[in-house]
């Protein structure tokens, strides 16, 4: 549980980036940030894991405020796996640039072996566990840094921007990894404007624009709300927009779904036949 | 960072940044040259004060004084290696020549650290760069030269989401033993310089396909121009330098001592 409470934070040149933001995120939730280029997203995340602590205001996970722990004691709970992979892997090997974090926090060698494997395996990567991370192409590489995180099972699982510069066979899969993770009762946060993405994932939605939380609620009330949308920068789904041309034919306009679109599509036409 | 802060050029107008940038350049070298001339209190101490106004007009009094700050421990190094020599050669005694000299030696260096941070402070990369290309310096030393300078904030950036980057994955930087400590900055050095070399290999096919050296005479867009009042300040500072030089061989200067206690 990630309790931000009036947390304020402005960087020490001067940004104020966060401003009274509370935000509460429960166990096992399923949760997207969204929000245009400075809106302070990647500012919030990075006070869960305890990399910066508000300047005003308390982030607590499970009810341990973030000032009494170490970066390393939060992360070990908070996994997370930032927008550019080439920031961090550093390793000879996928298995060794895995295995790294796993080592940091002092597992026994039988669990680093296991868990590399289980990483390997659930990201795709087993064909690659001798090969230079630097050596991958740009999406491997993602896929290994968010191997290296899950690798420790963090119970909380923070991605900002995932899949920027990812093709969309690959968004498919992390939609669905995603969703697993999800269901096998992880708290999943997503930073992104990835719109489109998000539409498909369903979660819940936080709108954020210069450091202050605009929105909190369904995807599906928040996404297709023409005003939220705009305060945050974005604009809405192509689906969305879609339903709203077709609002005549007494068709919904709140539709994010590819799977709720074709159904309401097939009664549509059926009805008429 | 905070001692790339103070040589980091800041964008405001004001006429210190109008000078020529030569002008200035030689200027700074005046006050270097000065510097190293006197190993009296009194001059360096006027040396010093005379850099004040200067930086108040310029308004970087700020970022002057935090580069003024993050010299301090080489400033301290400086004084206590000259004060231990001083003691140890004359019979360990602290005589008061010994710390006047010791006192000097820093705020000579100081001086230094002071006259170039107005410099860099007040000289965008960009008038840095034309004016070593007025200078007739050859194009491809000016143009790596002002990269170089334009990406240290860059790369200063870069670690700083590498390290954070490292954290989140468990990575303790002051943790361990003194061995132990060195290792712990692989997991940033490393990913720094792949991505610096990474960036350059990128910057370059840019420049290619923009037709970098496709021709061997440039013309500029801007050109520097030495006014009447780049001309003036010229004029004062080697006017001050000449004096000085006289001063230094004729004069007796008045001395300054520090008491021992």
């Amino acid at each position: 549980m990630i309790n931000v409470e009036n947390v304020s934070y402005t960087y020490p040149s001067g940004i104020n980036a966060l401003k009274e933001v509370s935000v509460e995120i429960e166990d096992g939730a399923f949760v997207a940030i969204m929000g245009e280029n400075g809106a302070g997203k990647t500012t919030l995340v990075k006070h869960f894991n305890g990399l910066l602590k508000p300047n005003e205001g308390n982030v607590t996970i499970d009810g341990i405020n973030t000032r009494e722990l170490s970066i390393a004691e939060l992360s070990k709970k908070v996994g997370l796996v930032f927008q550019n992979a080439d920031h961090q892997l550093f390793c000879e090997t996928v298995e060794e640039e895995i295995s790294f974090g796993l080592k940091n926090f002092g597992f026994s060698d039988k669990t680093v072996k296991k868990r590399v494997e289980w990483a390997l395996e659930i990201l795709d990567l087993a064909q690659y566990r001798k090969t230079s991370p630097l050596m991958l192409s740009g999406g491997e590489r993602k896929r290994v840094a968010l191997a290296s995180i899950m690798a420790w099972k963090p119970k909380i699982v923070v991605l900002d921007e995932p899949t920027l510069g990812q093709d969309q066979n690959q968004k498919e899969r992390l939609l669905q990894f995603i969703k697993q993770l999800n269901t096998q009762g992880n708290t999943v946060v997503l930073v992104t404007h990835d719109i489109e993405f998000v539409a498909e994932c369903n979660p819940r939605v936080i709108l954020m624009a210069k450091g202050e939380i605009v929105a909190d609620g369904p995807a599906k009330k928040n996404l297709t709300n023409r005003r939220f949308v705009k305060k945050a920068s974005l604009i809405l789904p192509q689906i969305t927009q879609i339903f709203n041309e077709l609002a005549d034919l007494g068709l919904p306009k709140d539709v994010i779904g590819t799977y709720e679109a074709k159904q309401l599509i097939n009664n549509l036409i059926k009805g008429e036949q | 960072m905070s001692v790339f802060d103070g040589l980091r050029f800041k964008r405001t107008s004001s006429p210190v940044h109008q000078i020529d940038p030569r002008v200035k350049f030689v200027t700074s070298c005046i006050i270097f040259i000065l510097a190293i001339m006197f190993t009296e209190l009194l001059p360096l101490i006027v040396l010093l004060s005379v850099q004040i106004p200067i930086v108040y007009i310029a308004r970087v009094s700020k970022e002057w004084f935090a580069s003024l700050k993050s010299s301090l421990l080489l400033a301290i190094i400086i004084f206590v290696t000259n004060a231990v020599v001083g003691y140890m050669s004359s019979d360990f005694k602290l005589t008061s020549s010994t710390l006047t000299y010791s006192v000097s030696m820093t705020l000579r260096f100081i001086t230094l650290v002071a006259s170039f941070s107005i410099f860099f402070l007040t000289t965008s990369p960009d008038d840095l760069g034309l004016a070593l290309e007025q200078s007739h310096f050859p194009y491809e030393f000016s143009f790596a030269f002002t990269t170089a300078v334009r990406f240290v904030p860059v790369l200063a950036n870069e670690a700083q989401m590498i390290i954070d980057a490292q954290r989140s994955r468990g990575l303790e930087l002051d943790k361990g033993s003194f061995m132990k400590r060195i290792r712990n900055y692989l997991p940033i050095l490393i990913p720094l310089i792949v991505n610096a070399i990474r960036r350059s290999l990128e910057l370059a096919e840019a420049m290619e396909s923009r037709a970098f050296g496709a021709k061997k005479t440039r013309t500029s867009l801007f050109s520097l121009q030495i006014k009447i009042r780049d001309l003036l300040v010229l004029i004062i500072s080697l006017f001050i330098l000449a004096a000085s030089i006289y001063v230094r061989f004729n004069i007796e200067i008045p001395m300054i001592k520090i008491p021992t206690f």
